[in-house]
């Protein structure tokens, strides 16, 4: 056999061959990561862990007021970061559509969509923080508002501009003004994909430590005061893992577990309603 | 006077959508010059001498940005030269060699690696991969280590954290961004070429190397810079694993720092003004750097984008 042809397939073969095996090799860091995650955190996993505060060293306890803390300062993230992502998102759609404005705040947009998380935080420490004198879990969920934002924004904008142009003309020729056109219409065509887009933003912020550690900080009782430093499952966790405390390590496995399928499972909804709508 | 009051809608509408896009700008900006400012004391304390200084020490309040620095740009390199080829062979699986019904599942699982939250990954590396890659580390000194020329670089103690797990736990967190992108741009690719190839008798490596890489080595650059972005302000996993040590070291297993994991560790604590100062000043030259690398990745993504709005 030609000795060129077969150098050529042998190639081939092993190029083709490493594929399938990369392929393998990144599944297998999921399915180990969520192993371990699994193996630990089952263990610690009861119904103390939501009925109980967090302990101090070597006594029993849960991470009730970790789980309310994070729950109040993403709704917090939510009710800033939704409404302000999506009327800048239907701005870029609806009204900058291709002029140089629209593509600029588009361009940036993205940045700030990948921009370091640990630099938001430092930014809305030193923007508010300062400004109010201490931790807070105001400034937690002003900073996980910031890390949703972009993403609310970007949804929209793609999801409004996928609305076909003849339903507004359609709204418009009945004599609407635009803004309920679009309020009543575009918004209505678009809802299920821009909640999808917010779904996926929750799920996002849900995980984020590196934002809440110098706002919110952490707290170690129970507390719903926003003007005060506030507990939170992701810094708990890092706090407790770091620790040399058996109890308190569990604990975090425990948090870690909670907090991956809670994370796991949003993020698998919306995609599961993003195939909905596509069909 | 009711159709007047209903035509001053149309233009408040319009304003406030437009005022909160501008938002989006204006975050950006606030964010680059709170940061300047904050850090300002410590750009003006040390001067440029910071971006070159080795020097930590909170006692003495001396504080330079090499180390961090140098570890967040090595810890990342390592993940972007492992990240790269297996989203390549990932891609390449979904686009060209998986059955259509496997398609979706493979990716779909690759995706949700990205939504792990990264504290997960700190914590599965500290108490999972690095105990047994300390195990593989002895095998690393003996045989890369006496490679001449980079074998320093794999000379170090069996310790599972250091510089080198870092990159290895980076690279697993950028890897769903890149073969994303590789995937989505392969696909672009035009059938034609791509059939004019194997209509010739190539292979399939060789179309892929031939015709679809370069069709959209732009984008997958692109792609990859987006990876290095990610990578750069990565912050819970490193802080578990790179080791978290104020030294500069030729060898990847040593224990190093980066900007983020010392901003983890330490803000809280930051006893002194000037401390406090140099640690947002460091905040500052991540963003520079992380901004750069971004513009970057999206402008060569861009391209690809715009020679598509002109064939179509």
């Amino acid at each position: 056999m030609d000795l060129r042809y077969l150098r050529r397939r042998v190639t081939n073969v092993f190029n083709l061959g490493m594929a399938v095996l990369t392929t393998l090799l990144g599944l297998f860091w999921l399915f180990w990561i969520l192993y371990t995650t699994a193996r630990y955190g089952y263990h610690s996993l009861g119904l103390r862990l939501f009925t109980q505060d967090t302990p101090p060293p070597g006594a029993p306890g849960g991470l009730r007021n970790a789980f309310v803390g994070s729950l109040i300062m993403i709704g917090v993230g939510i009710v800033v970061g939704t409404p302000i992502g999506v009327l800048a998102g239907t701005y870029l759609a609806e009204f900058a559509g291709r002029k140089r404005i629209g593509e600029i705040v588009r361009f940036f947009n993205d940045i700030l969509l990948s921009a370091p998380s640990i630099v938001l935080g430092l930014f809305v420490y030193s923007a508010v923080v300062t400004t109010m004198g201490n931790f807070s879990g105001l400034a937690g969920g002003l900073a996980l508002a910031i890390v949703l934002l972009p993403v609310v924004v970007r949804t929209t904008d793609e999801m409004l501009r996928l609305v076909p142009s003849t339903m507004r003309e359609a709204a418009m020729a009945l004599g609407s003004p635009y803004w309920r056109v679009v309020l009543q219409v575009t918004y209505r065509a678009a809802r299920s994909g821009i909640l999808t887009g917010v779904l996926l933003g929750v799920a996002r912020i849900s995980g984020e430590t590196a934002p809440l550690l110098f706002t919110a900080l952490n707290d170690q009782f129970w507390s719903t005061n926003l003007a005060r430093p506030m507990a939170n499952v992701p810094v708990t966790i890092f706090q407790f893992a770091m620790s040399p405390y058996s109890g308190w390590q569990h604990l975090a496995w425990a948090g870690a577990l909670v907090a991956t399928l809670a994370v796991l499972g949003l993020s698998i909804f919306s995609r599961f309603l993003i195939r909905q709508r596509n069909n | 006077m009711s159709s007047r009051l209903t035509r001053l809608w149309d233009p408040l509408f319009k304003g406030t959508t437009a005022v909160l896009a501008y938002l989006v700008l204006i975050l950006l900006v606030a964010i680059c010059l709170a940061l300047l400012h904050e850090g300002w004391a410590a750009f003006k304390t040390f001067g440029w001498h910071f971006l070159i200084s080795k020097a930590w020490d909170p006692a003495n309040n001396k504080f330079g940005a090499l180390i961090p620095i140098y570890g967040t740009l090595v810890s990342s390199l390592i993940a972007v030269v492992i990240a790269v080829p297996v989203s390549l062979g990932i891609a390449l699986f979904i686009t060209e060699l998986a059955p259509r019904w496997l398609r979706q599942p493979v990716a779909a699982a690759i995706e949700l690696l990205a939504a792990i939250p990264s504290i997960i990954f700190g914590m599965w590396g500290l108490f999972s991969f690095a105990p047994w890659f300390s195990n593989y580390e002895p095998w690393i000194n003996d045989h890369l280590g006496s490679i001449p020329g980079i074998g320093a670089l794999f000379r170090g103690p069996p310790f599972g954290i250091g510089m080198l797990t870092a990159g290895i736990i980076l690279a697993i967190m950028i890897i769903p961004f890149i073969a994303a992108i590789m995937r989505e741009v392969f696909l672009l690719t035009p059938p034609l070429l791509k059939e004019s190839a194997y209509g010739v008798g190539a292979t399939t490596w060789e179309v892929v190397r031939n015709v679809v890489l370069p069709y959209t080595r732009t984008a997958v650059s692109g792609g990859i810079f987006l990876g290095l972005g990610r990578a750069l302000g990565e912050t819970m996993a490193v802080t578990f694993v790179i080791g978290n040590a104020h030294s500069v070291s030729a060898s990847l297993l040593n224990p190093g720092y980066s900007i983020a994991a010392a901003l983890a560790n330490e803000f809280t604590e930051a006893f002194s003004p000037l401390y406090k100062s140099s640690l947002i000043a460091l905040g500052f030259i991540l963003f520079v750097i992380t901004f750069i690398i971004l513009v970057l990745a999206k402008l060569l993504l861009m391209r690809l984008e715009r020679a598509q709005g002109e064939t179509a």
